[in-house]
């Protein structure tokens, strides 16, 4: 079962229809039981990092979020990328999961730099560092099964989306906070000289700051190959 | 680097879109569904539904063509026309629109920006201006509401300043003089908007040519670029539209 959580950050109306048009029917949730049976966790979010994690606690999902982005095939979506780094710049400064390390911070304020950055742009897709340093599914609990089903999620992190996409491909983003480029980084985008985090990988948790639910046929890629690996 | 937006805008009438000059002359295009796969397998980077009939009915937005627009396409659309309420902008976003646009009811009722920005995020809110040629105001540009039908003494740049101020996540620069002529954009408003906010600026009206799209992104700083005539008779694709853009050395997006 795939779950999204719905932490009241935003709509996931996109995200659910995008799911079904890969085939797979997601129970939309904000009971942490769900999010502990899922076998594949998706955490959208659209919104402030602030109140995004005075709803986590709110809501007691804290730990479930942070447990299944540790040890099952997870998906972070924009905001609930962002808040799985470890601090935020956003409302004066927050505090955040910590699954990946790293600092959120806003574009810069300056005469013609649109923010937030709106539309489609290039993702550069790069080697995976984090993996190297022997991250990944071996240390996960439960799991053993579908990891020996799942050899690439082992070999190739990312070489098949790699090679899928082009420097050429545009991912649709909407953001006036980004993610600092860190040993995670599997995806750079530049953004008006700024260079920022486009997508992180570590083992099975992936991370994207675009929407792949509405990046037309390549955001709908990523998804399949998020659910295949 | 991000890429300049092409924008193709359904004006939708009684369930059909349509597409007449200055709010006149309406023919039927086809079915709002068919149309937005189409133009989003072909390369729209974005679509934006204005529901035009249900301000001037008075009667709110169809949400069921929302949701199924929502179903059918898998890049972000707009809605616009016949919202009124926080509500209103609620049920569209939960329908699957990413954006609302709000023009004459943002004019009466300038805290709906504010509300909406607060609710979901200032990138759900567009304010959508139709302003027209002016010496009353000093920009040169006042802003009208219902469809032209009313001035309302604004002066352009400035409304843009303040509902940026107030949340507005993105504005849309509808030329009045400019609309439906297809004789290209309506630069010098454009541009004065472009410069004097730090939101994305879409230009609107006007679009004939793919070279009235290289000169807004160009001339007049405009992110994204509203087409319509051009594109639903059939004259230009989207791909031929952006091939022309990437020719001229404006980022677009291709690979779609």
């Amino acid at each position: 079962m795939t779950a999204i959580v719905d932490y009241g950050a935003g709509n996931l109306t996109s995200v659910r229809y995008a799911f079904a048009a890969c085939g797979v029917e997601a129970a939309v949730t904000r009971d942490p039981e769900v999010i502990r049976a899922a076998d594949r966790v998706v955490f959208p979010g659209v919104g402030a990092a602030k109140s995004a994690m005075e709803n986590l606690r709110v809501l007691g999902l804290v730990e479930a979020v942070r447990a299944a982005a540790e040890a099952k095939p997870f998906l972070g979506i924009c905001l609930g990328m962002q808040i799985l780094f470890s601090h935020s710049e956003e409302d004066g400064g927050v505090e955040t999961l910590g699954v990946l390390p790293g600092q959120v911070r806003r574009f810069p304020a300056a005469v013609g730099f649109k923010v937030p950055e709106m539309g489609w742009n290039q993702v550069r897709f790069v080697g995976l560092e984090g993996e190297r340093e022997g991250e990944g599914p071996e240390r996960q609990e439960g799991h053993e099964g579908r990891e020996a089903s799942c050899p690439s999620c082992l070999s190739s992190p990312s070489s098949r989306l790699a090679s899928r996409a082009t420097p050429q491909t545009e991912y649709y983003f909407v953001h006036s906070y980004y993610a600092e480029i860190g040993p995670y980084t599997a995806g750079i985008t530049d953004y008006a000289g700024v260079e920022f985090t486009a997508f992180a990988r570590k083992g099975r948790l992936w991370a994207c700051q675009f929407h792949p639910e509405k990046s037309g046929r390549v955001g709908l890629d990523l998804i399949k190959e998020w659910l295949s690996c | 680097m991000l890429t300049k937006r092409v924008i193709p805008c359904l004006d939708v009438r009684n369930g059909r879109v349509t597409k007449g000059v200055k709010f006149k002359n309406n023919v039927d295009l086809g079915d709002p569904v068919e149309m937005a796969v189409k133009y989003s397998e072909g390369g729209a980077d974005e679509l934006v539904f204005y529901d035009i009939t249900a301000s001037a009915e008075g009667r709110p937005i169809d949400i069921g063509m929302v949701a199924a627009v929502a179903k059918a396409v898998r890049i972000p659309f707009a809605v616009g026309g016949g919202i009124r309420t926080v509500e209103d902008m609620e049920r569209v976003i939960l329908a699957g629109a990413e954006k609302i646009s709000v023009n004459s009811l943002a004019v009466k009722d300038p805290a709906i920006i504010a509300a909406g920005a607060r609710a979901f995020g200032a990138q759900c809110v567009v304010l959508g201006m139709d302003p027209v040629k002016s010496p009353r105001c000093p920009s040169g540009y006042e802003i009208t509401t219902r469809g032209f039908r009313e001035f309302t003494g604004m002066d352009a740049v400035e409304w843009a300043k303040r509902a940026a101020d107030l949340g507005a996540g993105e504005i849309v620069v509808n030329s009045v003089d400019a609309d439906g002529t297809r004789a290209g954009f309506e630069l010098t408003v454009t541009r004065l908007v472009a410069e004097a906010v730090g939101v994305p600026v879409v230009a609107s009206g006007g679009a004939g040519t793919p070279e009235h799209l290289v000169t807004v992104f160009r001339e007049a700083k405009a992110d994204a670029a509203i087409v319509a005539g051009m594109i639903h008779t059939g004259d230009y694709t989207i791909a031929e539209i952006k091939s022309v853009m990437a020719q001229r050395g404006v980022p677009t997006r291709l690979s779609f």
